[in-house]
Formats: structure tokens, C-alpha cells, sequence
């Protein structure tokens, strides 16, 4: 009678196997394809609990079905079932094989815990500072003296070891891709490290209900091969280049009159993400696609689309000085092209 | 304040010119009435079936906020609910179901069930008892009273801080949450205090510890967690509360305070809470599981003591919730290892109830549907709960929709499925009058598939890269199906709920008319009539063994009374516990305003109150033996 559920729990299951093996996963966020060492110990670890969970789900569902089968009540007949009080030796077993299979899965929980608590040494390590604001991420290099937003810059095959340090509220750094989260707490500085195996695209995510705009405080980390990072590392070096055509002069008076405050650092109370090299970025806050209709958008309706933002809507200018602070803005870059 | 007289006499007016009047027959009336019976009794019965009615509207309540939340998660992008709004609804929904719902559904059936099951008249503090009540539901009131006055708390019903300090969430809504769980925890706390002492000191002569019914095991089990894990509670709300009203510092780092502090109060308590609320559904799981199989229950002595360990166990794990908060990998293994312990005697558990069924004859009443129903969905709950206490692999799991769907599994494929097995079990014995099975099949097939449609789906959700507590996800269509499949279940869910709802309506239409046994029952509850008279026994019971009544009823012989028949004593009805908690209200909803005259005079009833308490003499009432007799011969006829 009650077998009947898992009939139609099997189409979920299907889909759900489906979806596992499937292509049409998002292979940027996607904890069960790892493409880095971080992530890799955390899936191997993800296996074997798996795997013994579904060992033990088998013996319980079997013993289960057969029990709901074999002694259901039937019409007609009425007999009265002798009344056990246990049995010490199935007690016993079912005590100690748990037992046996936790300590089985102790030793590698515990070695796991301890290697990813490693501090990574050495002079190839990417030291990385994260600091995770309302709503956005901040990311610097303190030995290459360059800070970037939203967007973190690593080199394929090298550990980076992160530094993450909390300003306001808590945030909960994730790269699904590349390992699990750490929080940011802050009033304390905690660490992890990541590496990132084959160059591309990892999406990276808030885990921490951080106020209404958490779910989008998402942000990006490019995986490049030495070289490319070491191009990026210099340009990003160097400062914006000269606006020199009318309209972008005209919009870098703009930029320093209402966006200077907050995006390069003069108040530091209200701290926004930088915005060097604005123009190579791939989003705006974070979330919409780098393009000048989006930036128009994102300056007038700034609240509507990201709820909480600490950025004030844009709303006074007039339609010519929007149109040069974003030409400026989407040209804002340093001399060296990308 | 001075709006507040006004609205009040304004109101007396009213009822005067719509009564007739302030005079002796509407006093008789209000007297007599249902209402006022409820509102000054002291019975444990009727305590019980208002914690458990409170309990259903609230949890109706929080079912409506999962459907705002399943609506808003349809589709990415879609913009029903988004923001500060999606948070309220999101803190409400957790804050909701865990104290507002799951707490007074279990402290309803306890309350009813409990001083039967050990043979009892009633609970060691019958006022004690009525206060709880009433501080729970006015603490409850409260808090959902933040709806409607400045908005509700959105800071998660973990309300971690700084999210939660006047910085970061400016409007009332904490505070709503502050002081409405501070009042509605007092009550709970002394409901614990109550329910650990009637079952230590109230048994029926012979009624050893190793004699007592599951139920009233698990129950004795919460009690002792509740009194050891509320004050951890307790003590959070208090320092939050003073940080956001009084300008405190304990959670402001940028001031010495620490936001970790506030975690360790808080899962110091809520670790053990969801212990609190799964317990009582194993208790139940024992009663419904040997009673149906028609079979003693398998391996007793080793169910209280994994029922003891799982509440020991449940106090050295709580950092399980916090390995993402950089505690370091030894505070790290020594809580993953605490945790995976915990898997031992809740195996045991389940193989005993496995085996309780082993040559049984099962009979798939709807208690028992719920009850077989919830053994494979906790089971998976316990299986995910295993693999959530790895660190290394939490280190994906955490704060994602695979959290999520494992807690969903264990709160809501465990304790609301146990409750509504408890529910359809019991429901003769609190109202005379058993729901229909047929109703209940229509209640539990559609609840089952619902609820695995909608969270099995999450734990992949979670792995997809969707954190926990978002109104939107990345447009890609795997996380796109999975969601919808996860919304379609809620539609299961909610129309097993109405058929419940139906079902209730239903009975109290039908003429009351269950037997005292209806289930061929094994414990004491069903030796007296349903319901059961004012006194519960009219002579205490002598219990010679586990499962008395069953043994009784195999053996032919009654159940041997312990005393002869004579006057019982009897506490009687009192208004001051109502009085007493809409002080603590008033106060409560005076601090939220800022009004802090209207807090201290709150506080100051309250104190007048428990004075006229402290000073009242109360002799209670006794009822005399040939009233009993006559009781019964009515019953009868």
C-alpha cells in the first residue's frame, strides 16, 4: 500500500539524475563539478557520505517494504501477533555497525577539515583580501597594489590564499566551482584557499542573508593562464587614460561631481566598489550585463534593481549629461587594451 | 498613551450600549459562556486543545508565508515579492513554524495526553500551566501583530546580528521578534518546569520510569532539554534586546561586542529546539507504531536510553551550525564528530520501530499512514543530517538549498507528519469525536507526494549554486525545473492541509460519540472515557507493569484502583494568568513603540497581578463521590 509513494517519487528522482548528467547545468555554479583542489576534497568527501547514506537507506527501505508487505492486516483474518520485548543480539548489531561506519567516515572528515584549513605558503601563493560590503565584494591584492570589485582575477594552478575581513554585516563568500564558503564576520579576519584548475568563468555567490539585496550580491572570478593574468595585472596598474573627446571630458566632470565620493574612496563611511577600468568589466553591480542601456539604467533605477543599495538613484541629470557620464564611464580604462 | 484610554473607554461604551448595559445577567452570561470557561480554565484538557488550535491557525498561518515564498521562487526574475518584503516574509515563515506552530502543536498533545498517559488528575501547576498558555499566545500575537504596525522582522529567524542591531535593520521588526519570542519563551519555560515535575512526582502508584509510556518519555526528555536550552534563548533576546533599545553594545564589534557571541547564544538554544520539536514526534511514532501493529513496542529499554542520549547528545553539537564562521578545524572535527554520534541511537530508533511492525498486524488506519509515511522521509533527513555534519562538505552545503531541504525533511517529514499522526491518534480522547478516514487518506496522500515534489528537488538546488533565503536565482534551466517541481509540490501539501482543516470541521459536526478505546489502545488514556471527565480518574490507578491497559484487556481483569473512591480535589478557574500575560503584551507592545510609559505600566500589572496571585486564597473546589458515580451512570446512559 505504501510502495505506491516511491512510484511517484521516481520521476523526480529520473529528472533529478537527468539533470546530474545532463548539459543543461550551469557549468559556472556547480558544486558537483569541481575545477578546483578545494572544491575536489569537498566532492570526494560529498561521495563517500553519499554513498554510505544510500547503503544504509537500502537496508532500512528493504527491511521497511517487506514489513509494510508481508505483515499488513488481511481480510477475514484476525490473529494476535506475540508480544516480543527485543532481541539484545539485533540490538547489538544495529548499534555497532553505525558505529563502525561513522568511525569509517571520521578519518576522512577529520584529515579533510585540517588540509583545508591549511594557510598556503610559499612565494607563488596569491595573496587575496576579500571584504564583503552591502551588496557588493571587494577584492584586493596587497602584493600587487591593485584593487578590483566584483570581480576577482586569479592565475589557473596557483593556490590564492583569501583574507576575509567584514565591514558592515555577515557575508558568506562561495564559489561553488572552485570550494565552499567562508563567512565574513566581521570584527574578525578569516581564511581560506582556493585554486582554479583550467582558465574560464566561475560565478560566485552570497551565502549569508546579508539584508534585502542578498540575493543578488553575487560576483565573478576569472581563472586566466599566467600570461593573460599578468597582462591584466598590468593594466590595472596603470591609471585611467585621458578622456580627450568633448563628450568624455565633459562626462569625467560629471564622474568627479557625483560618483567620485563614494567610488574612489573620498568618504570612506560610505565606500563604493571601484571603478578603474569600469570599462573591461563584463557587469554592472555585479549582475547586469556590461553594457551602456544597462548603465543608464542602473544609474537611474538603482534601488528598483538591486533593493537596499546604498547607491542614491541618479535621477537629476539631464538626458545629454547622462549620455556623456556613461560614454565616459564605458570607456574609462587604462592605455593598455585588454 | 493618552490615544490608548480613549480607544479603551470608547470600547467599554460600546459593549455597554451593544450588551444592554453593565448589569448581572450579561455577567451571568459572559460567565457562562464558552468563551470565558476557556479563557479561566485551568484543565490540562482544554490548556491542551487551545495550545493545539493556536498551534493549527498559526501553522496555517506559516503555510500561507512557504506559499508567498514558492510563488515568488517560480521563475528567476519574477518580482511578486522581492526584497525587504521577501525577508519579512522568509523570517516570519521560520520564526512562525518553529515557536508559533510546531511548539504549541506538541505542548497541545503533551498537555492532553501526558497526566492521562501516567494517571493523573492533572499537571503538578494547573495555574502555572494557564499562564504558559496564555504568555505563549500573547507573545505569539505580538509578534504577528508587527504585520500590521511597522513592518515585520526580516532579519532571519536566526536574526544574526549586525543584520539585526538598529544599524542595519532600523524598523520595529526585530523588535517584534524580540520581545514576542522573550514572552512567548517565558511561557514555554514554564511549561517544561511543569511537565518535568507532574511526570517525576504525579505517576499513578507503580508507575516506575521504565514503566511509562514513549510519549511520556519523550516528553520528560524535552522538558529537560527546554529547561536547560530557553535560558540560552533567553539570555540573547535580552542582550539584543538591550543593544537595540537601550544602546548596548554586546553585539557591536566596532565597539568591543562580538556578532559570534550571539551565534553561540543562539544555537546553544536552537540546536537542542529542534530536538525539542522532533522528540515528541518519536514519542508519538512508538504509541501509533505499537498500537497499530498490535504488538508491544520492540526493544523498550533501548528506546528510553537512545531517547536520553539523542537529548544529551543534542547539547554538544551545536557549532555543527556555525563551521563556516572560521572556528578553526579542531572546534571543527571535535562537533562533526559529536554530531555523526548522534546517527547511532536514532538508527536504533528506527530498527526498533522497524521491528516493532516485524509480525505485527498492521492496520493502516490514518495514524498509522502518517506514521509509515514518516519513517523513509526522516530517515532521509537523517541521512542528509550525517552528511551536513562533515565540515569539509558542509563547507558547500551551508546556507544553501540543501540545508534547506534537510531540515525540511526532519521538521516537516518528521515533526509535522508525527503531529499529524499524533492528531488523528488522539483527536477521539480531546474531543470525543474521531476525524474521518477517509478525509485523512485524502490528507495524507496529497501531504506526502506534495511534500517530496517540493523539497527532494532543493537538496540539487542547493548543489546547483542556490543559497538559502534568496527571491531569485540565476536564469539557467535546471535550477528554472527544479524549481517549479518544488512549487508544484506545495499544492499537494496545501490540499492535504485543507482536507485536514475539512476533516476537523467535519467531526464537529457529527455528534461526539467515539468510545473510550477506540483504537484498541495500550496505555492508560484509553481506560477512561473520551473525553475524559473533569477529574481524568475516579480512582487513581495501580500499574503493575508496561502497557497495563493492554495487558488488562488480555487478561480480562480490570485495572486494580490504588485508592478507595472518595472527594477529589479540584483547582479552580482563574482569570489572573489571562490578566497577567496581556500585562506582559502591553509592556511588550510598549517597548516595540518606544513608548516606555506604556511598557512600565505593562510591568506594573504584571507585578499588581502576581501579588493578588501571591496573596489570594484558593482553596480550589471538591467533588464529591456520589457526583462521580452519578457522571458516570449519565455517561453511560
Amino acid at each position: 500500500m505504501n510502495q505506491r509513494k516511491w512510484r511517484y517519487l521516481l520521476p523526480v528522482v529520473l529528472i533529478a539524475l537527468a539533470a546530474l548528467s545532463g548539459c543543461s547545468i550551469d557549468q559556472r555554479l556547480n558544486a558537483l563539478d569541481p575545477s578546483g583542489s578545494a572544491g575536489e576534497i569537498q566532492l570526494d568527501l560529498i561521495n563517500w557520505s553519499i554513498m554510505l547514506m544510500l547503503g544504509v537507506f537500502a537496508i532500512v527501505i528493504t527491511i521497511y517494504i517487506y514489513v509494510l508487505i508481508r505483515y499488513r492486516k488481511r481480510k477475514g483474518i484476525e490473529r494476535m501477533p506475540e508480544q516480543v520485548h527485543g532481541n539484545t543480539k539485533l540490538e547489538v548489531i544495529w548499534t555497532v555497525i553505525p558505529i563502525i561506519a561513522l568511525i569509517v567516515l571520521a578519518f576522512p572528515t577529520v584529515k579533510y577539515t585540517f588540509d583545508l584549513d591549511e594557510k598556503p605558503q610559499g612565494d607563488d601563493v596569491i595573496k587575496v583580501k576579500v571584504i564583503g560590503y552591502q551588496y557588493w565584494w571587494e577584492f584586493q591584492y596587497p602584493d600587487l597594489g591593485i584593487t578590483t570589485a566584483q570581480e576577482l582575477v586569479i592565475p589557473v594552478n596557483k593556490k590564492v590564499s583569501l583574507e576575509l575581513e567584514g565591514k558592515d554585516v555577515l557575508h558568506s563568500f562561495w564559489v561553488p566551482n572552485l570550494g565552499g564558503k567562508t563567512d565574513v564576520v566581521p570584527g574578525r579576519i578569516n581564511h581560506m584557499w582556493l585554486d582554479a584548475k583550467k582558465p574560464g568563468e566561475y560565478q560566485g555567490k552570497c551565502a549569508e542573508l546579508c539584508g534585502p539585496g542578498h540575493s543578488l550580491m553575487d560576483f565573478k572570478v576569472y581563472a586566466k593562464e599566467q600570461a593573460d593574468f599578468d597582462k591584466w595585472v598590468a593594466s590595472m596598474k596603470q591609471p585611467p587614460k585621458q578622456a580627450v573627446s568633448e563628450i568624455d571630458k565633459k562626462g569625467e566632470a560629471l564622474y568627479k561631481q557625483n560618483c567620485m565620493g563614494c567610488h574612489a574612496g573620498a568618504t570612506p563611511q560610505v565606500p563604493g566598489p571601484e571603478l578603474n577600468n569600469f570599462a573591461l568589466r563584463e557587469t554592472i553591480a555585479g549582475m547586469l550585463p556590461n553594457t551602456e542601456a544597462n548603465l543608464k539604467k542602473w544609474i537611474k533605477h538603482t534601488e528598483d534593481l538591486k533593493p537596499g543599495t546604498r547607491m542614491p538613484k541618479i535621477n537629476y541629470l539631464q538626458e545629454d549629461e547622462l549620455d556623456a557620464l556613461t560614454h565616459y564611464l564605458m570607456n574609462r580604462k587604462s592605455k593598455t587594451e585588454k | 498613551m493618552g490615544t490608548l484610554i480613549i480607544v479603551t473607554v470608547a470600547l467599554l461604551f460600546l459593549t455597554a450600549i451593544l450588551t444592554g448595559g453593565y448589569n448581572q445577567r450579561f455577567l451571568d452570561q459572559v460567565k457562562n459562556s464558552v468563551v470565558w470557561d476557556y479563557i479561566t480554565t485551568v484543565d490540562h484538557k482544554k490548556i491542551g486543545i487551545l495550545y493545539f488550535i493556536s498551534g493549527l491557525v498559526f501553522f496555517v498561518i506559516g503555510g500561507i508565508e512557504a506559499l508567498l515564498i514558492r510563488i515568488q521562487l517560480v521563475a528567476p526574475g519574477n518580482d511578486f515579492l522581492i526584497g525587504d518584503a521577501y525577508n519579512q516574509v522568509l523570517t516570519m515563515h521560520g520564526t512562525t513554524m518553529i515557536f508559533l506552530a510546531a511548539m504549541p502543536l506538541i505542548f497541545g498533545l503533551m498537555n492532553v495526553v501526558v497526566p492521562l498517559q501516567i494517571g493523573a488528575r492533572d499537571v503538578a501547576f494547573p495555574f502555572l500551566n494557564a499562564l504558559g498558555y496564555w504568555l505563549f499566545s500573547f507573545g505569539g500575537i505580538l509578534l504577528n501583530l508587527s504585520w500590521f504596525f511597522g513592518g515585520a522582522p526580516d532579519a532571519g529567524w536566526t536574526s544574526y546580528t549586525s543584520l539585526a542591531l538598529n544599524e542595519f535593520s532600523p524598523g520595529p521588526g526585530v523588535d517584534y521578534y524580540v520581545l514576542g519570542l522573550q514572552i512567548t519563551g517565558i511561557g514555554t519555560l514554564m511549561s517544561a518546569v511543569n511537565f518535568a515535575v507532574t511526570i517525576i512526582n504525579m505517576r499513578a502508584p507503580g508507575m516506575t520510569f521504565l514503566r511509562m509510556p514513549m510519549f511520556t518519555w519523550t516528553t520528560l526528555v524535552t522538558s529537560a532539554l527546554l529547561l536547560f536550552a530557553m535560558p540560552a534563548l533567553t539570555v540573547g533576546l535580552l542582550l539584543l534586546m538591550f543593544d537595540r533599545l537601550f544602546g548596548a553594545n554586546f553585539f557591536d564589534h566596532a565597539m568591543g561586542g562580538s556578532h559570534v557571541i550571539w551565534q553561540h547564544l543562539f544555537w546553544i538554544f536552537g540546536h537542542p529546539e529542534v530536538y525539542i520539536v522532533i522528540m515528541p514526534a518519536f514519542g508519538i511514532m512508538s504509541e501509533v507504531i505499537s498500537t497499530f501493529s498490535k504488538k508491544r513496542l520492540f526493544g523498550y529499554n533501548s528506546m528510553v536510553f537512545a531517547v536520553a542520549l539523542i537529548g544529551f547528545l543534542g547539547f554538544m553539537v551545536w557549532v555543527h551550525h556555525m563551521y563556516t564562521v572560521g572556528l578553526g578545524p579542531v572546534s571543527n572535527s571535535v562537533f562533526a564528530i559529536a554530531t555523526m554520534t548522534i546517527a547511532v541511537p536514532t538508527g536504533i530508533k528506527v530498527f526498533n520501530w522497524l521491528f516493532t511492525m516485524w509480525g505485527g498486524e498492521l492496520d493502516f488506519k490514518t495514524p498509522m499512514l502518517f506514521a509509515v509515511g514518516f519513517i523513509p522521509t526522516f530517515v532521509m533527513g537523517g541521512m542528509t543530517g550525517v552528511m551536513v555534519a562533515l565540515p569539509p562538505a558542509d563547507f558547500q552545503y551551508q546556507d544553501t538549498y540543501f540545508v534547506v531541504a534537510h531540515f525540511h525533511y526532519t521538521m516537516v517529514g518528521g515533526t509535522v507528519i508525527g503531529l499529524f499522526a499524533g492528531a488523528y491518534y488522539w483527536w477521539p480522547k480531546m474531543f470525543g469525536r474521531k476525524l474521518d478516514e477517509r478525509l485523512g487518506k485524502w490528507h495524507f496522500w496529497p501531504f506526502i507526494i506534495g511534500f517530496h515534489l517540493t523539497f527532494f528537488p532543493q537538496h540539487f538546488l542547493g548543489l546547483f549554486g542556490m543559497p538559502r533565503r534568496v527571491f531569485t536565482y540565476n536564469d539557467v534551466p535546471i535550477l528554472q525545473t527544479l524549481n517549479i517541481i518544488s512549487t508544484i509540490g506545495v499544492i499537494g501539501m496545501t490540499i492535504g492541509t485543507l482536507a485536514f482543516m475539512y476533516n476537523i470541521i467535519q467531526s464537529f459536526r457529527r455528534k461526539a460519540d467515539a468510545p473510550a478505546d477506540p483504537w484498541n489502545g495500550r496505555t492508560l488514556e484509553w481506560a477512561i472515557p473520551s473525553p475524559p471527565p473533569a477529574y481524568n480518574f475516579k480512582q487513581l490507578p495501580l500499574i503493575r507493569a508496561y502497557d497495563q491497559f493492554w495487558i488488562s484487556k488480555q487478561t480480562g481483569k480490570e485495572i486494580e484502583p490504588s485508592e478507595p473512591l472518595g472527594e477529589i480535589h479540584m483547582p479552580s478557574p482563574t482569570y489572573l494568568p489571562f490578566l497577567m500575560s496581556l500585562a506582559m503584551f502591553i509592556s511588550g507592545f510598549g517597548f516595540i513603540t518606544r513608548g516606555y510609559e506604556m511598557g512600565a505600566l505593562g510591568l506594573i500589572l504584571f507585578f499588581i497581578v502576581m501579588f493578588i496571585r501571591s496573596y489570594e486564597h484558593d482553596p480550589g473546589y471538591h467533588i464529591q463521590p456520589d457526583e462521580l458515580t452519578g457522571v458516570e451512570k449519565e455517561a453511560k446512559a
